[in-house]
């Protein structure tokens, strides 16, 4: 039963501080002393959280966020299929992050495509030593060799780049010139850099700014006819397919969507971009740079969108629509009237399983808020969430837009405090990624990750949704979970009383 | 609309339906495609002895290497030990890497922290990052001991752990006497083999040595126990289980040494374990006294063995005891050095596993095997094979060196059906690739990562190595002893005839061969 359901705000507000004051008691005190700003218990009204946020982890606590490298590599550049992206340094970076996203794409993979390859400058001790360089020229030469159909190069600088000062930049330079100006990025991601992965987000738009848009010739003729009607799909890396089950919605309004960023995204998407009419933008946290850049240097407004559950598509699918003509709009309400039957279906299927069910998140960038909507149109309610990598900017969206009176409030959460909270308000889902997964389902508490959908998906879109609401209801209503404590142990259970 | 609340299609389908396929060919206008005719032509030459002297001819890139870092095999090895929480002084996105590696392996969770150095260690060095660290990991997670490795960043900036650990010590960060071993890990030597040999060393030097300077050394008193070392291994589950049920069973005194089959196999009854097992620091320090230390992988263990002989034990290696003559010499070995009898209940073991190998070694003679892996991996499958009647042709080991492709060679020269078979250290499954298409044999043994391969050429993958992602609880069964044996021998005969099947399961084209009994 909820919790939430069965007390007063005012309650849900003490026990959540009181929670809050208990996890802190086992810090050393300086620790403490920082931890605490960055918990709290929501209150409407405010216009954020009241959390701090995007500042550097605690060391020796297990902090749940990743690097630069992993927000450069592992999420903006590499869905970026016809390229090859190149884990510049020692071998373990590029082995951990390959294939572990699930970015959807069409392509002739080792070919023409390169998504699901490990392409890495294995440092050994002499390249730390006598610099890297000279490596990268011959790995360059040795790409354009074995796979000449790449239409592209990045190179994702792993920590000892910056450390020993290798110049990718020249040599990124040298070789473009060399291949007749071939497209070769250097990303200065290097792990250590910033509080998390978002500042490899904000380098890798950097870096799109500077060695794509920065090299597109001012008067450039789009390789397709423009209309009036063209869209860009921005943050969406298509885990499980996402993007194309966003994708169909906005086509089928009457858009036509002519570069996705980056899930199954190519070189020329990323060059037509700033010929779109609006960029559409989903995760906020990794594309609002190069949104905002677009904005001021070609003139193209961004709007934010919310393909998660049927409430926030047709919401978003309007706001869309409002940039454009009646046409559009009539599209727009085109799309969400032919779905509607499909979403009350969903959810007269799983709101009566699901109705009254409690859920803690605990994911990246845009999930923590963006999927609230669609575990609301289920009668789900969201009693606890917080950001690995969001910034102030992200809690003011939450605050605003999403969270109700009272929730708990846990930025850059570590696997202690997540864990306590956990176990203290019992919900009956956690939604976080795989580092989380196993520890709540040995807790018993029934678990979705909500960085790979748990290889499921797609969950935007009218589409996904289906999946989504599917996937919650097998999660939380899988008999497993009735299961998890032995007969013998339970002196309640009804087994034992029956037998007596 | 194909998708529906009665019958939910998720991704596997729901793409496949004409609204998205005809969606995807008009998005094929934005990505400006290469002309199909000409992926074929480069598809196709790919596939060529020109290709493949070219690929072979790389010398500075690496395409899907079969190989991971140093501090994931230190990880890996610091939670054999009761109550240890690995702490990996670095930047802390490689942490979440090691986690979410070991996680998506084991299924189970995986519990690590690191001392999250930024920007400004960079600079003045991870002192205080260590310190703090030490602090917060003691306070919050209880550990009895915590194990430190390093990461790249920490080790191009040069801090060193024995100073830092010290004076993190001095500052009160932890009790003097708390046991916080430590080893230098760099990414860019060796691999996770090499990492867990540095850790597990590391921590004997710690207890045997006199823990960094606090402690007097301990005297070594000879007893008759015998340790054991598990190495870097994917199925630590149920090989550790395995082993210990020989040993048990022989009655021998044993120690193993990193003993991580329980925490990475823990039980959903509403607790979380985040320790759970392990060797007991008791017996890692008196572990020192035993008789002898057997490690099963040598790869994993070189440095480690040299440390224990240096301190008057004698030490025996194996490569990945997979089959008959391996377990043979493994059980004969712990027979030799424990003067205990081999009990009659291993013979009949022994004998099932050769009866299993006589009832169906015919569906595996004289089939051609490529095989890749740790080092150590190769080399006992190889073995195996080679016992079966079977013909290893391809075994590339990324992180293999020369004196492995020495001792491979020289077990396939014992062996007629070794006679075809070369030997790769330091290639990548980019050569490998290569291998199979101008040189193609009937079956493929590695990791998930095999599946490119298999897809590519379309050779057959039979799931044996780490990282296993795409298949579940592989890892609860163990490969090494005459039980192990049989898994594996199981394995291999499932693919062939799956296989075969599949082969002649064309209704009105294939109806022979299509047989149920084999």
């Amino acid at each position: 039963m909820s919790l939430a359901t069965t007390q007063s705000i005012a309650e849900i507000r003490t026990r959540n501080k009181e929670l809050i004051e208990e996890v802190l008691r086992v810090y050393p005190e300086k620790t403490a002393k920082r931890r605490a700003k960055h918990l709290n218990v929501h209150q409407a009204g405010k216009s954020d959280c009241g959390v701090k946020s995007n500042i550097k982890s605690i060391p020796g606590v297990m902090t749940i966020r990743g690097c630069a490298y992993a927000g450069s590599k592992g999420v903006v550049w590499g869905p970026i299929k016809d390229m090859v992206h190149i884990s510049h340094g020692p071998v373990g970076c590029g082995q951990y992050s390959w294939g572990s996203r699930r970015n959807y794409y069409v392509g002739t993979t080792g070919i023409d495509s390169f998504v699901t390859l490990q392409f890495t400058s294995d440092f050994q001790e002499k390249d730390i030593v006598f610099g890297g360089d000279k490596k990268l020229v011959k790995i360059l030469d040795e790409i354009q060799e074995l796979f000449p159909l790449n239409n592209g190069v990045t190179i994702q600088s792993e920590c000892p780049i910056g450390l020993i000062g290798d110049d990718i930049e020249a040599v990124s330079r040298a070789k473009s010139k060399e291949y007749g100006g071939k497209t070769i990025v250097p990303v200065r991601c290097e792990g250590f850099r910033g509080v998390s992965q978002s500042l490899g987000h904000h380098i890798a738009n950097d870096a799109v700014r500077d060695w794509i848009f920065g090299h597109l010739e001012d008067d450039a003729k789009p390789k397709f006819e423009p209309t009036p009607y063209d869209v860009a799909i921005i943050g969406d890396y298509n885990i499980g397919g996402d993007a194309w089950s966003s994708r169909i919605l906005l086509e089928e309004m009457g858009l036509r969507v002519i570069a996705q960023w980056s899930g199954d995204g190519s070189l020329a998407e990323l060059e037509a971009t700033p010929k779109a009419k609006l960029n559409i933008l989903h995760c906020y946290r990794s594309m609002n740079y190069i949104s905002r850049h677009m904005e001021e240097k070609f003139g193209i407004p961004w709007c934010e969108y919310n393909f998660f559950g049927p409430s926030k598509i047709a919401e978003s699918l309007r706001k869309i629509a409002g940039y454009f003509d009646d046409k559009i709009k009539e599209g727009a309400e085109r799309v969400i009237e032919k779905y509607q039957p499909l979403a009350s279906a969903v959810i007269a299927k799983y709101r009566p399983r699901l109705e009254g069910k409690t859920v803690m998140l605990y994911v990246g960038g845009l999930r923590p808020r963006h999927v609230i909507g669609a575990y609301e149109d289920l009668g789900m309610e969201v009693i606890g969430t917080g950001y690995e990598f969001g910034h102030n900017d992200d809690y003011q969206r939450t605050a605003q837009h999403y969270v109700k009176d009272s929730t708990l409030i846990y930025d850059d959460v570590n696997g202690y405090e997540f864990e306590r909270f956990v176990e203290k308000l019992q919900p009956d889902l956690v939604g976080s990624g795989i580092k989380e997964k196993y520890v709540f389902q040995k807790m018993g508490v029934p678990f979705r990750q909500m960085h790979s959908w748990d290889y499921s998906g797609p969950y935007h879109g009218y589409d996904g949704f289906a999946i989504f609401a599917r996937d919650m209801d097998m999660a939380v209503n899988s008999p497993v979970w009735k299961k998890t404590k032995a007969p013998w142990k339970e002196a309640s259970s009804a087994k034992l009383q029956a037998a007596e | 609309m194909a998708q529906s609340a009665e019958h939910v299609l998720d991704h596997v389908e729901l793409f496949r339906g004409p609204e998205y396929q005809q969606m995807l060919a008009k998005k094929k206008i934005f990505e400006n495609p290469r002309h199909p005719a000409e992926v074929e032509r480069i598809k196709e030459w790919t596939k060529t002895a020109e290709y493949r002297e070219k690929n072979f001819a790389r010398e500075a890139l690496a395409v899907n290497p079969a190989k991971a870092c140093q501090p994931l095999g230190a990880v890996f090895a610091s939670v054999g030990f009761e109550r240890t929480l690995p702490f990996v002084h670095g930047s802390q996105g490689c942490v979440a890497y090691y986690r979410s590696h070991l996680s998506r392996h084991f299924k189970e969770p995986s519990s690590c922290v690191s001392s999250s150095m930024t920007e400004d260690a960079a600079v003045f060095g991870g002192l205080n990052n260590m310190i703090d660290g030490l602090a917060n990991s003691y306070n919050m997670y209880k550990p009895k001991m915590i194990a430190v490795s390093t990461t790249c960043m920490a080790e191009v900036i040069g801090d060193d752990l024995n100073a830092f650990i010290k004076t993190s010590k001095e500052k009160g960060s932890v009790p003097a006497d708390f046991d916080v071993p430590f080893a230098h890990t760099p990414a860019f030597v060796g691999s996770h083999v090499t990492g867990y040999d540095n850790a597990l060393k590391g921590i004997l030097e710690h207890f045997w040595d006199g823990k960094a300077g606090t402690a007097p050394k301990l005297e070594r008193k000879p007893n008759g126990a015998i340790n054991i070392i598990g190495g870097f291994d994917g199925y630590t589950v149920g090989n550790l289980r395995e082993i210990k049920r020989v040993l048990e069973l022989m009655g021998i005194q044993h120690t193993v040494l990193a003993d991580n089959s329980e925490v990475f196999d823990t039980p959903t009854d509403g607790e979380f374990r985040m320790y759970d097992g392990g060797t007991t620091l008791e017996d890692a320090a008196n572990a020192i006294h035993a008789k002898a230390t057997i490690s099963m992988q040598q790869w994993c263990t070189e440095k480690t063995l040299t440390f224990v002989a240096e301190h008057g034990q004698d030490v025996v290696s194996f490569n990945y005891p997979v089959g008959l003559s391996a377990t043979d010499d493994l059980i004969v070995a712990l027979s030799r050095l424990s003067g205990k009898e081999i009990p009659e209940q291993l013979a009949l073991e022994r004998g099932r596993l050769v009866d299993a190998i006589a009832d169906s070694s015919a569906h595996v003679h004289g089939k051609k095997f490529a095989i890749y892996g740790d080092p150590d991996l190769c080399y006992g499958l190889a073995a195996f094979l080679l016992e079966l009647g079977a013909e290893p042709t391809h075994v590339l080991s990324t992180n293999g060196n020369k004196a492995w492709q020495e001792k491979m060679q020289a077990l396939l020269a014992s062996s007629p059906f070794g006679q075809g078979c070369q030997v790769y250290p330091g290639r990548d499954l980019w050569h490998m690739r290569s291998l199979l298409f101008t040189e193609p044999v009937d079956l493929l043994i590695g990791n998930t990562y095999g599946k490119y391969l298999e897809r590519d050429t379309g050779t057959p993958l039979i799931r044996i190595g780490f990282p296993i992602f795409d298949r579940h609880h592989h890892h609860r069964s163990p490969l090494w002893g005459y039980q192990g044996g049989l898994n594996v021998l199981v394995k291999i005969l499932d693919k062939i005839f799956d296989e075969i099947d599949k082969n002649t399961n064309v209704l009105g084209k294939t109806d022979y061969s299509f047989d149920i009994i084999r």
